[in-house]
């Protein structure tokens, strides 16, 4: 009786009511930026536990095909080699930004803050996308180890993406490779800025995009290393992106737009470090709230309120 | 009624977690098939318009949750193919293989076709040859493959949680 109560329901109500319910949460979310709220946190405790399971089966399973020999105390060795030598990339990416800050007498801004002072966090990568289109993934872990969204994620060589949402235990990761993805970059040794896009049709030849590239006196060439610019409001500055591929004259003629082959292998990619300390932003409010009193105090010296500026600028 | 669900949820649980862990690893030059399509158009097939729209709403809710990036579009996308093939049911016939085939193909290519138009056309992205030969079309063959290796098990599958309810022949339930 209560089954035949329930069939009674046509589908067709059924449906209208699940695409009107649809419809709506995709408009709370474009408007609120809601991403599913209580529900992250349900099937994160559903899903995380079995897919790191199943993740550290099919790696074993994966690692023994790979190699025949590779006891586990070697593994451990090679993966602390492996994490050393990631740290020595990223320092040494470092020293090579600082050298170059030098060179330009850019140590005013003080960008010779290193990653090493950043706080990260390790974590796995124990998900991918389910269908072909975009390339994001999910690691384990999430707002109990103080992951955020917006946080920078960077692996070994250079960076991989950033978190666009999080869940107890997890978190997605958006990559810069993904056909949505857009960041704010410059040409290390000219320090000039451009845009860094993903871009699905490109990524078919291993590139993504370079566009609005200002590079009037032509010094930009293949090679040429691309980090994140200190313009970016979600990038930490100078994180290493990739190498310049080629670059040409946009029809404009005033920007050059190109391709660059990312630092990071996309493909093989298993464990990154997320940067949990986020950019730190201007309150635009805060700001024009500070900004008034403290004119008033500096109007009797001038030249003190020349250096304020030039620090607040920084 | 209640036990059946659970048991069609948790189905659609371990097909998740295969297609974003194993079926990733088994992918041909960047492309897997998609097992969450062809569980969503098979049970909407073999099982009528609301046994599809069940599985197509946990499927898309679950990528909705994990994967999405505008909440609910996946969710309406996978009730509406669930939906959709639903229809079919009255020609559904066990012993047949070439029918649910086409069924499923075309569901996939019309989902490639939707994904392609909702998230990249409308951003501006017109090279749809490339989009149908390099995305579209090598996820299709692939998802093929995958219905010949998965519907006699989907089939089997959907008869036993159909007894776990007592409740007769498959045809009773549209």
């Amino acid at each position: 009786m209560r089954r035949r109560k329930k069939n009674s329901i046509p589908s067709k109500y059924i449906l209208t009511g699940i695409a009107a319910v649809c419809v709506g949460m995709m408009l709370l979310s474009y408007v609120s930026g809601f991403q599913g709220g209580v529900l992250n946190t349900v099937s994160g405790y559903l899903f995380v536990p079995i897919q790191k399971g199943i993740n550290y089966v099919g790696w074993y399973l994966s690692d023994r095909t790979d190699n025949l020999q590779d006891l586990r105390d070697v593994m451990a060795e090679r993966d602390a080699l492996q994490e050393q030598v990631d740290q020595l990339t990223i320092e040494n990416g470092q020293l090579m930004q600082d050298k170059y800050e030098l060179e330009d007498l850019r140590e005013l801004y003080e960008l010779d803050r290193s990653y090493s002072d950043y706080s990260k966090v390790a974590a796995k990568v124990i998900g991918k996308d389910s269908g072909n289109w975009f390339h994001s993934f999910i690691i384990d872990k999430g707002t109990n180890d103080g992951i955020q969204v917006d946080m920078n994620v960077i692996s070994g060589s250079g960076l991989v993406g950033i978190v666009t949402k999080t869940g107890a235990d997890w978190a997605q990761v958006r990559a810069i490779i993904d056909d949505t993805s857009n960041v704010s970059a410059m040409i290390l040794t000219t320090a000039d800025n451009c845009m860094v896009s993903g871009d699905l049709q490109l990524m078919s030849e291993g590139v993504i995009a370079i566009s609005q590239l200002k590079d009037s006196d032509d010094e930009v060439t293949s090679g040429a290393k691309v980090v994140t610019s200190q313009v970016s409001d979600k990038y930490h500055a100078g994180l290493l992106i990739g190498y310049v591929q080629e670059v040409h004259m946009d029809a404009n003629n005033l920007t050059k737009s190109g391709t660059l082959t990312p630092a990071v292998d996309f493909e093989h990619l298993r464990s990154v470090l997320v940067i949990t300390d986020e950019k730190r932003q201007i309150d635009t409010n805060a700001v024009s709230d500070d900004i008034e009193p403290e004119e008033d105090t500096n109007t009797d010296d001038p030249a003190t309120d020349t250096t304020d500026t030039t620090e607040d600028n920084q | 009624m209640i036990r059946k669900r659970t048991g069609m949820l948790i189905t659609v649980i371990f097909c998740f977690i295969l297609q974003n862990t194993i079926l990733k690893y088994l992918s041909f030059g960047l492309i897997s098939p998609n097992l969450l399509l062809v569980l969503t158009a098979s049970i909407g097939f073999i099982g009528g318009r609301k046994e599809g729209m069940f599985i197509g709403f946990f499927c898309g809710l679950f990528t909705d949750v994990f994967y999405g990036q505008l909440f609910g579009y996946y969710t309406l996308l996978y009730t509406l193919i669930g939906y959709a093939n639903g229809f079919f049911h009255a020609v559904f016939y066990d012993m047949d293989i070439k029918q649910p085939m086409i069924l499923i193909a075309v569901s996939d290519l019309v989902y490639g076709l939707i994904q392609y138009f909702f998230q990249f056309l409308l951003r501006g992205k017109f090279d749809f040859q490339f989009y149908f030969i390099n995305i579209i079309l090598p996820e299709f063959l692939y998802t093929i493959v995958l219905i010949l290796l998965f519907y006699r098990g989907i089939i089997k599958l959907y008869e036993r949680l159909d007894k776990l309810d007592n409740t007769g022949s498959v045809d009773e339930i549209v």
